[in-house]
């Protein structure tokens, strides 16, 4: 592929998303200004379908797109199957099962079953004598034959990828860096991973876990990114691939293989991207995100425009991939999810989900099982006609026979009645997890908009909000399709770490200063390398804090690359005592990680290119639809439906009302006010409901 | 009719969220690996007047399930009692004492009343492990004690905070009796701040739904947890269940002490019975009866996962008092080795009961030791004293779906394991290697998961270390024609003279200097089902990853395996598996 050709000229940009089920497309064409959308389903086997079926459905050009911007699960799903390349692993002699004992749990606090698969199995791991010390000293060399003859081992065993992975290389990476280069000489490809390269972190299994999640895989999504490619440009396309990473950033194809751990957990982040630019656009600069899918709900935090980024998460019980990640916490709640009575009679919802398949009743796909989609269903909020009018096999009536059986006899509730209960218990369960990654982290929901997006975000938001505290939601434009939207706005984005683990009275100053300049350097310089047409470049840096003797950090940000200690002894303690709610005079601060993010910025993209102006009317009054009988509290109320492709840009209105777009449904409860800005966003002021 | 199950279930879950935002905290917060890496903690919330539970975080170290209902308990009627002050806004109690209501003296609880309107509406609760707590050896995991004063510092319940402020005198006293207290404060406040973030939280619970609502729901919510537990119990048929269990020895006196255990499974109520049960022991594996209960909780609550943890899930299980045994210590009986090793023991009876009548919920027996090994001393390159521990994990049980879990965390806990890194960077120690304990998972259908085996170095010129471990004599039991996990060893190299402790498992006073080692390996945990009945072709993938050797595979599991090219020998595996 050519590098992109245009320096002058504004970019068309296409962004594609593959999500579990649906795969999103949305094309900004700047020439004219207009913005074509698509979703298509997700064709799991090979993505790459999805999106060639996705791009034909849009109907474009692709010899005038210039840059696609690409967020794929390729990599999540080869992990959770475990369907990953034969991948080597070369180690510290005595510590080959490092990656198979993990760190001593189990799954689940009470039960004493669980299952544990090891990213490489034990006849792959390989030890070579070497060893240096807590302090970076070498205390048994490195034996360089041992590592040929392991090298020749794992070929012979038909190994694609392979892992250097030495204890204390945070240290010191001498060891790992010889052994790589000796590596090099006989392995045929690149897929080459050292365990001190994706973050140099003093947690041995954190950081071979991490490093063999790369290494295994790099192939696979190397040939994933190799089809489609192909695919592309045999259709016309001569611009520059780039692809989302799990730290909300996108990088180069061509850069992605090496750090290919970056991409797990990148679907999820996109949506969160695509949350601060639609917030920053529109003045709205705290947000929580709120996305509820068919299965699930993502939750974020986004404080100042920046979204929060972790780089100690887990993709599942046991799997930590410590690379810098959009903090994204998933609750097992969604459309889709099941609701049942429990031994005592109490009614639960989810985790279990009906899925897409049989999905909830009314889908008419034959789900039996009453879901929270089926709720909303019942209580009006739903339109029936667009969901039922397809199939004859479920009537409402039907539906409600099952609400009656399965739950309204049991708790004594008719079936709307018990539809309301199962929507509370679900908001309840959403609000928890909302509440652990905001309250629990000392974060006032009062500061925060309440950010609805996903299918089924807009229907919940406004009561969720309430339950939380939290004064204001923002409906985008196009909550469906947010994820794609996010590929289109993301940033070029480069994450730095590096364990120093010094007390800060200690800290040389200056060190630190060149510290934070190499990393900016270094992140500018890859960026620079991918040959974008950008219009500026930011760096931000951070550091992670403790008290001596802790183990956990705090983050803290510094507003600039030369803090002098007095200021940073000051953030840490503020931030401490926001967070904990005690001062500790006794005990002096530690500094443990310097980090740095660089980000290359495109042209921000024009939000109000989202809205179909088409069919706006002038009178709110004239995009209503219909009115249809909604429950509310404790009774049905005539409320009136409108359409959001006909309302007007800062319309108001009051509640009760229902709000239809083709992608998904916002409820406005009695009490709300509703307003919209002049970016094509609904805001809605929550009342006392 | 009381509260709508709607508003029930949304308290259950807004009390639940304020438990697990304590443990957050504590976590988080703390200095002492044990808690902040380890998470040796507990948060709850507790009656007014009963002490009853309310309410405890899902991440808090199962043993203390039932532990701090019983010392809140205790510490309302010593209070009523007019033996401890009374209660006034922001006080917090400080309290270790086992014989009331404790697990070891290293765990302490600390105890806050929580006020609404100028009356008690609850108590907030917490439990952290100390790293140290005084008394003859680093880390208080004494394997020889045979009086509790030998085990440390023992507190009644006292104010530590009086109405919000950090009584310095009281403090001054523990510092002065117990190993490095020069980072206690640390770990103080954040237990200090775990209660300030409950507060916080509950207040804005009971703002919202109104202190009766919620007053009500709680005792709901009881009968509730009560009548969820009933069912559950139904699953069991009606009859007598026996099991035994065994503790290598109480470090003192080398005899096994035996956990004999009836359990009765009549209508809706299980009795547990531990008469004939060993003698009150000299050394320190005594047990005190709130960890006795405490170990029967978590034991069924393994079995039972979804019942909420709350007092009324422990109605319907009544435990005898195992008066005159081991499981029902009295002052001045040592007990440090309650709370890591015998309460695994007890919940090992407890499955090995029930297990052929619940063959799809109970497992066979878990590792069930906490493997404590800790070594304190001088660190020469610091300039100052440590106290270490290394809490390992082991196999566990296989079960009718899988294998069980490979290096598994202790029964009564969730502990991670601290990073090698981390260890070798905090203390003066080299691992030469930390590694799957190779052929220890117990065969069955489906096997035990494997132990650990590592061995470390000491760099200082002088350190002392002691173990508390367990399965030492006997391995965990195997079950449904399983065979039993092997058992743990410890082999100590002190001058280049290897040895094995005496009681195998328990040791102290050990002088170690610079180049001396400590080897130890893990219990694997009991295999499930018939080793002949397993597939051979799991068999030899385990061969192949060398988890067992091919002679193991021959012996054990009937699969008879080529050395040559590793395939299976089809006509001797079924001659071998016939008989």
């Amino acid at each position: 592929m050519k590098k992109n050709k245009t320096n002058s000229e504004k970019f068309n940009v296409l962004g594609i998303d593959v999500g579990g089920t649906f795969t999103d497309l949305i094309y900004v064409n700047k020439e004219n200004n207009v913005i074509e959308f698509a979703k298509v389903p997700t064709t799991s086997e090979n993505q790459a379908f999805g999106v060639m079926n996705a791009i034909k459905k849009a109907n474009l050009d692709l010899n005038k797109v210039k840059l696609i911007v690409h967020g794929t699960t390729t990599s999540t799903n080869a992990l959770l199957e475990r369907k990953l390349s034969k991948t080597g692993f070369i180690t510290t002699k005595g510590f080959r099962d490092i990656i198979e004992l993990g760190r001593r749990t189990r799954p689940n606090s009470y039960g004493m079953h669980g299952k544990f698969v090891p990213i490489i199995s034990r006849d792959l791991r390989f030890e070579v004598n070497e060893r240096i010390n807590a302090s970076g000293k070498v205390i048994t060399p490195l034996s360089e034959l041992e590592v040929i003859n392991a090298t020749k081992k794992l070929l012979k065993l038909g190994c694609e990828s392979v892992v250097i992975h030495f204890l204390h290389s945070y240290a010191n990476n001498k060891h790992e860096l010889k052994t790589l280069e000796i590596i090099s000489k006989i392995w045929p490809n690149n897929y080459i991973t050292m365990g001190h390269s994706l973050l140099s972190e003093n947690r041995e299994y954190e950081r071979g876990v991490t490093a063999a999640i790369n290494a295994s895989v790099q192939p696979i999504l190397e040939k994933y990114l190799n089809k489609l490619e192909k695919e592309l440009v045999s259709n016309g396309y001569d611009g520059e691939l780039l692809v989302m990473n799990g730290n909300g950033g996108t990088i180069s194809s061509k850069l992605v293989i090496e750090e290919a751990a970056k991409t797990v957990m990148s679907g999820p982040a996109s949506g969160v991207i695509a949350a601060a630019h639609t917030g920053k656009s529109s003045g709205t600069n705290n947000i929580i995100t709120y996305d509820m899918g068919g299965t699930s709900t993502d939750v974020a935090l986004i404080i100042g425009n920046e979204p929060s980024v972790s780089s100690d998460l887990e993709v599942e019980y046991g799997m930590p991939v410590h690379v810098p990640m959009v903090d994204v916490r998933t609750v097992g709640a969604g459309g889709g999810s099941i609701a049942k009575l429990n031994l005592a009679g109490l009614l639960e919802v989810g985790p279990e989900s009906a899925g897409s398949k049989p999905g909830p009743i009314c889908y008419g796909n034959g789900g039996i099982v009453p879901t929270i989609s089926d709720a909303n269903l019942l209580l009006g909020r739903l339109n029936i006609s667009k969901i039922i009018s397809d199939n004859k096999t479920v009537s409402l009536n039907y539906i409600k026979n099952i609400f009656n059986s399965s739950l309204g006899k049991g708790l004594g509730l008719d079936e709307v009645q018990t539809a309301q209960a199962v929507v509370k218990i679900a908001n309840t369960k959403m609000a928890g997890a909302i509440r652990m990654v905001s309250i629990s982290l000392g974060v006032d929901p009062r500061d925060f908009t309440l950010f609805a997006f996903g299918g089924a975000g807009p229907l919940h938001a406004s009561s969720l909000a309430k339950e939380l505290g939290i004064p204001k939601v923002l409906v985008p434009a196009r909550p469906g399709i947010t994820n794609a939207l996010g590929c289109v706005v993301a940033d070029l984005r480069q994450d730095f770490t590096k364990t120093l683990n010094v007390p800060l009275e200690k800290v040389n100053v200056i060190d630190l200063h060149a510290i934070f300049k190499k990393q900016k350097e270094r992140g500018e310089e890859l960026i620079k390398k991918q040959g974008l047409d950008l219009t500026e470049m930011s760096s931000s840096f951070t550091l992670d804090m403790q008290f001596i003797g802790q183990t956990h950090i705090l983050r803290i940000n510094l507003g600039n690359s030369k803090p002098n200690l007095k200021y940073i002894q000051q953030s840490f303690e503020d931030a401490y005592l926001r967070r904990f709610k005690v001062e500790l005079p006794e005990i002096k601060a530690n500094i443990v990680n310097i980090n740095t993010t660089v980000q290359g910025h495109k042209s921000p993209l024009d939000i109000t290119l989202l809205n179909n102006m088409s069919g706006k009317v002038l009178d709110v009054e004239d995009a209503i639809l219909e009115y249809r009988e909604v429950f509310f509290k404790d009774k049905f109320i005539n409320t009136p439906i409108y359409s959001r492709d006909k309302l007007p840009f800062q319309f108001e209105l009051k509640g009760p009302a229902i709000i239809e777009q083709m992608d998904t449904t916002t409820l406005i409860e009695p009490d709300d006010k509703v307003y919209g800005d002049d970016l094509g966003n609904i805001f809605i002021e929550v009342g006392d409901f | 009719m009381g509260i709508d199950k709607i508003t029930l279930s949304v308290i259950q879950a807004g009390l639940q969220q304020v438990c697990d935002e304590m443990d957050l905290t504590f976590s988080r917060a703390a200095f002492s690996p044990v808690i902040s890496e380890a998470n040796d903690r507990s948060d709850g919330i507790y009656a007014a007047e009963s002490g009853d539970l309310i309410a405890q975080g899902i991440g808090g170290l199962p043993v203390f399930v039932g532990t701090m209902e019983y010392s809140t308990r205790e510490l309302i009627r010593l209070i009523n009692e007019g033996k401890v002050d009374k209660p006034y806004e922001d006080d917090i109690y400080i309290v270790n004492d086992p014989y009331l209501g404790g697990t070891h003296l290293m765990d302490v609880r600390f105890v806050k009343p929580y006020f609404r309107k100028g009356k008690i509406f609850c108590w907030l609760s917490n439990t952290g492990h100390w790293p140290d707590i005084g008394g003859s050896v680093p880390g208080g995991f004494s394997a020889s004690a045979t009086a509790v004063e030998q085990e440390g510092l023992r507190l009644p319940p006292v104010k530590l905070f009086k109405k919000g402020k950090l009584d310095n005198e009281i403090y001054s006293i523990i510092c002065s009796n117990i190993r490095v207290a020069d980072q206690r404060i640390g770990d103080v406040k954040a237990q200090e701040a775990a209660l300030l973030v409950g507060e916080e939280r509950l207040n804005i619970l009971l703002d919202k739904y109104g202190d009766d609502i919620v007053k009500q729901s709680i005792a709901e919510l009881r009968n509730a947890a009560s009548d969820q537990m009933k069912s559950m119990i139904q699953e069991i048929p009606e009859g007598i269940y026996k099991s035994s269990a065994w503790v290598d020895s109480d470090g003192v006196v080398n005899e096994p002490l035996e956990i004999k255990l009836s359990i009765t499974k009549k209508k809706e109520e299980l009795e547990f019975d531990f008469s004939g049960s060993s003698k009150p022991c000299k050394g320190p594996m005594n047990s005190v009866l709130a960890t006795t209960l405490s170990s029967v909780y978590l034991a069924i609550r393994h079995i039972f996962p979804e019942v909420p943890i709350n007092g009324g899930a422990f109605i319907p299980l009544k435990v005898k008092r195992p008066l005159n045994t081991f499981l029902d210590a009295h002052y001045p009986r040592p007990v440090s080795g309650c709370a890591a090793e015998v309460s695994q023991r007890i919940a090992e009876a407890v499955f090995i009961a029930l297990v052929e009548v619940l063959p799809l919920r109970v497992t066979a027996a878990p590792a069930g030791t906490s493997g404590n090994f800790a070594l304190g001393g001088f660190n020469e390159d610091t300039n100052s004293d440590f106290v270490m521990y290394q809490l390992s994990g082991g196999g566990y049980g296989g079960n009718s779906d899988h294998d069980g879990l490979a290096n598994g965390c202790s029964t009564i806990g969730i502990s991670k394991a601290p990073p090698v890194e981390i260890m070798e960077q905090k203390f003066p120690v080299l691992y030469h290697h930390y590694a799957l304990h190779e052929g220890s998972g117990g065969a069955g259908k489906q096997r035990g998961g494997f132990g650990l085996d590592y061995k470390l170095e000491i760099l200082c010129n002088n350190a002392q270390a002691s173990f508390v471990m367990d399965h030492g004599r006997y391995g965990p039991q195997g079950a449904m024609g399983g065979l039993d996990g092997q058992v743990n060893v410890v082999n100590v190299q002190q001058s280049k003279k290897v040895y094995t402790p005496i009681h195998l498992s328990k040791e102290q006073d050990i002088q170690l200097t610079k180049g001396d080692t400590v080897h130890v390996k893990t219990p694997g945990g009991g295999g499930y089902g018939h080793p002949f009945e397993r597939n051979e072709l799991l068999v030899l993938k385990d061969v192949k990853e060398k988890k067992y050797s091919i002679k193991e595979a021959t012996k054990l599991f009937g699969v008879c395996i080529n050395e040559k090219d590793f395939e299976i020998d089809q006509k001797e595996t079924k001659l071998l598996r016939k008989n």
